[in-house]
């Protein structure tokens, strides 16, 4: 299979891909790792006239520790967001996140800023992320502008992105008090079923869940339990609380919901008993 | 010893048949299909903006091709009334059915251009449940005035029964499964002349290159003589490669009109949508006996979907019956079977046809009986095999088995998995409450391979003029390794070194005749008459030699460790097989056509244990063990059987656990891709544990039986037996497969409730 | 448009239209059949290449995104080819033949680079790594009981 024709604009910068997008608008399409895009266009999907790729803006591809966050290029592959010794000890269960996307090969390619912006409510990355309560750095003709994990996703596969702009950086408070990280599947290789992130913040314990809804969303309902002083497995029973899961050929809504709660308790369980 | 094919495999790749650059092939125009999105639907097709654009070599609808003649039958015995056409002709049975042809210069231009062809539905009713099929309220051909393709009975419902202390029934659901060879179909052409005259040479992606060629030969009303076919190398099959497609038979018709050679490569979502799947059957089924745990009686409805045009898939109940008891002394026995066409892809043979299915049936059966009678299942299986001085025998079907050894193998596999140490460790567990439940599947199988009728197979031995050999095999295999293992057989009575032997299969201008390879016949069939060709070139080369010597043949010995000739009681005087070839013929050599022929079907058997470990929180299952005993009799290369043996196991354990194809109430198919269909890779799987029996048939002289879908057949039932067993505690006795987590969940929130 | 890239140790330049794929490019262009195609969406691993040494699913990189990058297909692996000496085979190679870890072989270029790649990360991995570094590769006749086996006895040659 291949994709539809499209017009192909390789941008090694962050300011090549801007003037790119500027000038194609949305006819145009980013190209990170392509780990996610480049399917959907073989399968005709995706149908982008224009695609601006990104992969080889090197300037994009690094961690840098900032003292309370973790600054993470969006060209950042998954391989090495989850081999990086910062992130592994700054935000582990981002690094641990990372190393469950697809198969090696997928994290030899795909990004984490790619994944972001792909906005896929059963991925992993958008999921640890927003249990990590991160930010994205937005970059765009007038400057850039930060948003946070939980106001970027908008819909399925829609996220406040506009046309003209590109991810270009991660911001991850550290998060080093205990973690957990739940991913249910019928495969190893296989999109989340249902995923579950729990991590203690300096807010307290927040929790995210995968797959629940057209976007990855927080466990309200949990994290108020928590909040109040709940155990985790009596938090845990409100992880499908105000969630829409899906019902398809992997699962139906019901039993998502109940994934939801028997792998929050579990998540619950490891974040908590950390240290 | 290890295979002779494998260096090509593993440095330069394997030639399939995307690969062939051929320069016959030279200025190939490349050939897409556009398939039907609607299940059930008149459809028109405009292909006019397609055929416009640019680099459009030519579109093709029905009714460029009345020139055909009707696409042979896959087999005789399926209703002509039923049969496809080339294209969609007025009407769309399935999804994915080819509606048109486009040629492109450009490989990947085809893509682009049947999104040109305009293609208008007028949508039918679709009729997607095999159930509601039978009620023959929507009708696929209305000329046929229903929906049934094949009925089948042995013995009397009504009186089946009769005697038995208890009866215990079950619904039960073999699912629709995809084959998933790795590589997808393929093939290319060219004719002799560019005008598309003189001989075709034809190549495919196929199991059985002769019938592939008869097919091509007949649909295009030529000759097989007309029809030179190539099997290049082959990237799996399981019984869904066997023959030839329309989409094959097209590309030499378009190739004709078109005067220039074609190629095709599907895509993966159409092989899945129209390569054929496999199974798909709905089963009733009975047992009756005694609560000492003597089975007495057995009673099997099938409901065979068959897809929208018959295939293999509407006679696989005939194999069903067939084995229905398997490997039990069950005296009493009743089948009935209704295979019938739906608006789904057409169900083909895939890797068991028919016996898996017969298996699955009789041992979800044991398994009931014995939690109606709160017996162990292994020892109700125990109680009620078939014993050893019990054959040959005929059984109420009418299979007639040749030898077995049924409670060996039983008795080899709950040994060797410490099978009173599981069933402690699952009573620890539950009393323990511990949240991963242990489960433990048995069962204990037999098949028929190379059957029904006894089957036959052609070799030729070609002891050249350097001494060096050229086996010719009319099987065709696909990873099976038959050149190694054939070579070993020249090997053993030729006294030549396998290294100077060759095996050339997979043409027909080579191979005069074969049955190719499928239903586990080859090395019974195949490798019977490269044995059998061995030892009459043996016997010509004695006769040869008797002039060499001036002896009598009866006097001539062959001395296999040294490679040559004498005459008995002279070992001196060496004639080696070179001199001997080169004296029959300067030119040719020794050579011997042979056809062997069988006395009979043969009847491999073994007995699976599978354990399972449960998650029972969330129903999630991890297949941990899986321990068997696959009896397919003398075994020629321990490496090849263990291969197969492995292969088998994994797609039985997948369909227990994983893989299903799905379509909606409308016929839409939900499974159409390898992210969707769950195909496990080595992450889901454990190693196996492989014992060995072997058991000789009297059928051929090698003593041998098919060992291609045996692991298969005993894998299924025993996984899908372990998941059930791991979760039986909670007042489960069935969970249909796949076993999904989500399944396994929801029955044990039934069981409990 | 014009790329230029390493494959197999050789600079190859080729004039692709944007949309093809690295598979295409080995296959079409370049005449490296060995890699295949077993599906479309990313799953079977059959198309994997070493991309600057790591695994990588050709089917799913732009040709137009390997430019200027180095590029290992099976046939790279072993540059004598068919005819060479299997002692001068890498190891993943022969112990996939000494264990019988192949059989159509459609899997099996894919299958071998990603098992490069992966001891190549992870010099001796356990059995269940072997496993799940192989969960990107799809082999529909060894079961994978001889791949694994074949990726351990690899790794222990190597270290």
């Amino acid at each position: 299979m291949i994709p539809a024709p499209f017009d192909y604009v390789r941008a090694d910068s962050v300011d090549a891909a801007l003037g790119a997008l500027a000038q194609h608008g949305d006819e145009a399409k980013l190209l990170a790792g392509g780990q996610s895009l480049l399917p959907l266009m073989k399968l005709r999907l995706a149908v982008p006239s224009v695609i601006v790729d990104v992969s080889r803006a090197a300037d994009l591809s690094y961690v840098r520790d900032e003292g309370e966050v973790l600054a993470i290029g969006a060209l950042t592959r998954h391989h090495d967001v989850a081999t990086n010794q910062l992130v592994r000890s700054g935000a582990p269960v981002l690094a641990h996140a990372a190393s469950l996307v697809g198969d090696p090969q997928i994290r030899h390619r795909g990004t984490i800023g790619g994944s972001v912006a792909h906005a896929d409510p059963s991925a992993d990355i958008p999921t640890a992320l927003l249990a990590l309560g991160a930010s994205y750095v937005v970059a765009g003709p007038g400057g850039t502008r930060t948003v946070a994990a939980h106001e970027f996703a908008t819909g399925f596969l829609e996220t406040t992105l506009e046309p003209n702009e590109m991810l270009v950086e991660v911001k991850v408070p550290k998060a080093t008090g205990g973690w957990g990280y739940e991913k249910f599947t019928r495969r190893a290789i296989d999109w989340a079923t249902v995923a579950v992130a729990a991590v203690r913040t300096t807010g307290g314990v927040s929790v995210a869940l995968a797959n629940m809804g057209p976007t990855a969303i927080r466990a309200a309902a949990v994290e108020r339990a928590l909040a109040s002083g709940a155990g985790a497995a009596d938090a845990a029973v409100y992880a499908d609380e105000g969630t829409e899961p899906p019902s398809d050929v992997t699962a139906s809504a019901e039993y998502r919901r109940h994934l939801a709660r028997v792998l929050t308790a579990r998540a619950l369980d490891r974040c908590l008993s950390g240290s | 010893m290890l295979r002779i094919e494998d260096p090509k495999f593993l440095t330069t790749g394997g030639t399939y048949a995307d690969d062939l650059r051929d320069p016959r092939l030279e200025g190939a125009g490349h050939v897409t299909y556009v398939r039907s999105v609607m299940a059930h639907a008149r459809v028109t097709v405009d292909p006019s903006a397609a055929a416009a654009e640019p680099g459009v070599l030519g579109v093709f609808t029905a009714d460029d091709f009345r020139d055909l003649a009707p696409m042979p039958l896959p087999l005789p015995m399926l209703p002509p009334a039923m049969n496809r056409t080339y294209l969609a002709d007025g009407v769309t049975r399935y999804v994915g059915e080819p509606v048109a042809v486009v040629v492109t210069e450009d490989k990947y231009a085809g893509e682009d251009a049947v999104e040109l062809v305009a293609v208008d539905y007028d949508p039918l009713p679709a009729v997607v449940d095999p159930h509601d099929a039978a009620k023959d309220e929507v009708l696929l051909f209305p000329d046929v005035g229903n929906n049934t393709v094949l009925a089948l009975e042995v013995g009397d419902p009504a009186t089946v029964f009769d005697g038995c202390e208890i009866v215990v029934r079950a619904e039960i659901h073999n699912q629709r499964v995809a084959p998933v060879p790795l590589e997808v179909r393929g093939s290319a052409c060219a004719w002799e002349k560019p005008d598309g005259t003189g001989r075709l040479t034809f190549w495919a992606s196929t199991q059985n290159p002769h019938d592939a060629r008869n097919i091509i030969a007949e649909a295009l009303q030529l000759t097989p003589d007309d029809v030179h076919f190539i099997a290049p190398d082959v990237g799996g099959g399981f019984g869904a490669k066997f023959g030839v497609s329309v989409e094959d038979v097209l590309l030499a018709a378009v190739s004709r009109r078109l005067g220039r050679p074609m190629r095709w490569t599907e895509s993966r979502t159409e092989n899945m949508l129209s390569m054929g799947h496999g199974r798909a059957q709905h089963q009733s089924i009975g047992i009756g006996g005694s609560r000492d745990g003597n089975v007495t009686a057995y009673s099997l409805d099938v409901l065979q979907d068959a897809g929208a045009y018959p295939h293999f898939g509407a006679v696989l109940p005939f194999m069903t019956m067939m084995m229905a008891t398997g490997v039990y002394d069950i005296p009493s026995l009743a089948v009935k079977t209704k295979s019938v066409v739906t608006n789904t892809s057409s169900v083909v043979a895939y890797r068991g046809a028919g016996r898996p299915e017969a298996t699955a049936a009789i041992e979800r059966a044991m398994d009931l009986f014995a939690a109606e009678i709160g017996m162990d299942p292994a020892e109700v299986r125990r109680k009620n095999l078939l014993p050893p001085e019990a054959f040959p025998l005929t059984t109420p079907a009418g299979a007639n088995y040749d030898s077995g050894e049924y409670a060996k193998a039983l008795d080899a596999v709950l040994e060797a998995a410490g099978y009173q140490a599981l069933r402690a460790e699952q009573k620890r567990r539950r009393d323990a409450g511990d949240r991963k439940l242990l489960g433990i599947g048995v069962s204990s199988y037999v098949e028929i391979t190379a059957g029904p009728e006894a089957g036959t197979e052609f070799a030729r031995i070609n002891v050249h003029p350097d001494g060096s050999v050229t086996v010719y095999t009319g099987t065709s295999p696909h990873g099976q390794g038959h050149a190694t293992s054939f070579a070993m057989l020249a090997s053993d009575e030729l006294g030549i070194p396998v290294e100077r032997i060759s095996v050339v299969h997979g043409d027909t201008d080579l191979v005069a005749r074969g049955g190719g390879t499928g239903g586990s016949r080859s090395l019974q069939l195949g490798g019977a008459a490269v044995h059998q060709g061995a030892i009459e070139t043996v016997e010509k080369a004695r006769e040869t030699a008797s002039d060499l010597f001036e002896a009598a043949a009866g006097d001539i010995v062959l001395d296999k460790t040294r490679g040559g000739f004498h005459v008995a009681g002279s070992p001196d005087e060496v004639r080696s097989w070179a001199e001997i070839a080169a004296s029959a013929d300067a030119e040719h050599g020794l050579i011997v056509d042979t056809d062997f022929k069988a006395t009979g079907a043969s009847f491999p058997f073994g007995a699976h244990l599978a354990v399972v470990e449960v998650d029972a929180d969330t129903g999630k299952t991890e297949l941990i063990r899986m321990v068997t005993v696959d009896d397919a009799g003398p075994v020629v290369n321990p490496v090849i059987v263990e291969g197969q043996r492995h292969g088998g196991i994994a797609q039985g354990a997948a369909q227990a656990l994983f893989e299903e194809v799905l379509y909606d109430a409308d016929g839409n198919p939900q499974s159409t891709n390898l992210a969707d269909y769950a195909f496990p890779s080595a992450a889901e799987l454990p190693d196996y544990e492989l014992l060995l029996m072997e058991t000789r048939s009297p059928h051929n002289p090698l003593g041998v039986k098919g060992i291609g879908e045996a692991g298969t057949i005993g894998a299924t039932p025993a996984v899908q037996s372990a998941v059930i067993d791991a979760v039986a505690h909670l007042g489960v006795r069935h969970i249909d497969m796949p076993t999904t987590s989500e399944r396994v969940w929801r029955a044990m929130n039934a069981g409990q409730s | 448009m014009k790329i230029s890239l390493t494959v197999n140790g050789q600079q190859e330049t080729a004039d692709v239209e944007a949309r093809t794929l690295l598979v295409h490019l080995l296959r079409d262009s370049l005449g490296l059949t060995a890699t295949n195609v077993g599906c479309d969406t990313t799953s079977c691993g059959a198309c994997t290449v070493l991309v600057d040494g790591e695994s990588v699913k050709s089917c799913t990189m732009l040709a137009a995104s390997a430019d200027g990058r180095d590029v290992t297909t099976l046939e790279g692996l072993t540059p004598g080819g068919i005819d060479a000496d299997p002692s001068t085979w890498h190891p993943v190679q022969r112990a996939f033949r000494e264990q019988h870890g192949l059989q159509c072989g459609f899997c099996t270029p894919g299958m071998v680079m990603a098992a490069a790649s992966l001891l190549k990360e992870n010099p001796a991995p356990t059995a269940e790594e072997v496993r799940s570094g192989l969960e990107g590769n799809l082999c529909r006749c060894t079961g994978y009981h001889n791949i694994v086996a074949a990726v351990l006895q690899a790794s222990k040659e190597k270290s």
